[in-house]
């Protein structure tokens, strides 16, 4: 099978870390989340007067536990996506075998015992 | 990065809850059809939603020097259609909301919109569109991701352009001053961003059309002629 398509990919992603590295050795930029700067706008746009109508439930205690939760997150989906992958690829080797003895089934019960 | 919780007044946040509801409504009709006449297609559903759980916990730096995260949407809608697309959506930001206190409860009706409903709305347009053009698969699913991707990211812009117009009062010059500056922000930010998801969503539907194209040609997500021609020259 040929692997063009993942080393596009893979030069998508290169291309990505090289200019990240990059970026953030020469520069002093922070990586903050764009969703705070967001905020930040909109406390600039009215005039610093605004309040949250609602405050989260429950908020991770620390970054920790909030990287643990993503983590879990990327996890989960992880395992349900190769789960399910191997189940596809194991399941299709199984019936091209089998689909195989089935055409060969004379040739093979003659050669059984 | 969605709607932090609280940062949309009334009556925006319940305005796009109005529009979310019936949308996620309709995909569970949908889902709950699809599921009952072919089961075999639940593993394809489970594959997609991972797909949105794993990409929308990678929280990525990009070329603006801040950090957002892709969407993983546009696969289930390119499989499934939008309206699915907004049920598996909302799972992960309700996960997110409740457990990370990213996105909010409050907020949950906008970012389904724009995660759940218009970026995957696009994707599948690009998508149809570009099959019928008979361009090629795995770069119509390149764009269509990667457009899904940046749309969001333009809806949210929208949405809080909307609900802070710059002066106070929504005008059309406040609403356009200040989608510049929420533009500025999440538009840039995410542009890397959207051209990786779109690699990489061409990867997975790669890997799915290898082991799986008897289910996505029965669900008429892509022709049986195309596998043909893609198994052939197995790019």
């Amino acid at each position: 099978m040929s692997k063009k398509l993942e080393i596009i990919v893979l030069a998508i992603v290169l291309i990505f870390a090289i200019q990240f590295i990059y970026m953030s050795s020469t520069t002093d930029a922070e990586y903050m989340g764009a969703d705070g700067q967001a905020e930040d706008a909109i406390k600039e746009a009215t005039g610093g007067t605004y309040e949250p109508v609602a405050e989260p439930l429950w908020e991770p205690p620390s970054s920790e536990i909030e990287s643990l939760l993503f983590g879990l997150q990327a996890a989960i989906g992880a395992g349900v996506l190769g789960y399910f992958l191997g189940y596809y690829r194991a399941k299709k080797r199984y019936e091209n075998d089998l689909a195989r003895k089935g055409i060969n089934k004379s040739e093979g019960d003659s050669q059984s015992l | 990065m969605h709607i932090m919780e609280g940062f949309l007044d009334t009556p925006w946040w319940q305005l796009w809850f109005a529009v979310s509801i019936p949308v996620i409504l309709y995909g569970i009709y949908k889902m709950n059809r699809l599921v009952s006449e072919k089961r075999e297609i639940l593993p394809l559903l489970a594959v997609a939603g991972a797909f949105i759980f794993v990409l929308s916990a990678l929280k990525l730096p990009s070329v603006s020097g801040s950090c957002s995260h892709p969407t993983g949407t546009g696969i289930a809608a390119i499989m499934f259609g939008p309206a699915i697309s907004a049920v598996l959506g909302t799972i992960v930001l309700l996960y997110q909301a409740l457990f990370l206190a990213h996105g909010g409860l409050t907020t949950l009706g906008a970012n389904v919109f724009s995660m759940g409903i218009a970026g995957p709305l696009a994707a599948y347009i690009v998508y149809k569109a570009g099959m019928k053009a008979r361009i090629n698969f795995y770069f119509v699913v390149f764009l269509a991701t990667a457009i899904g991707d940046w749309v969001t990211y333009g809806v949210t812009s929208t949405q809080l352009a909307l609900a802070y117009p710059q002066g106070g009062i929504l005008t059309f010059e406040g609403f356009l001053a200040q989608l510049k500056v929420f533009g500025a922000i999440f538009g840039l930010t995410q542009l890397p961003l959207a051209i990786m998801e779109g690699a990489v969503s061409a990867l997975l539907f790669k890997y799915v059309v290898n082991v799986k194209s008897d289910i996505l040609v029965e669900m008429k997500v892509i022709e049986a002629a195309v596998v043909r021609k893609l198994r052939g020259s197995s790019a």
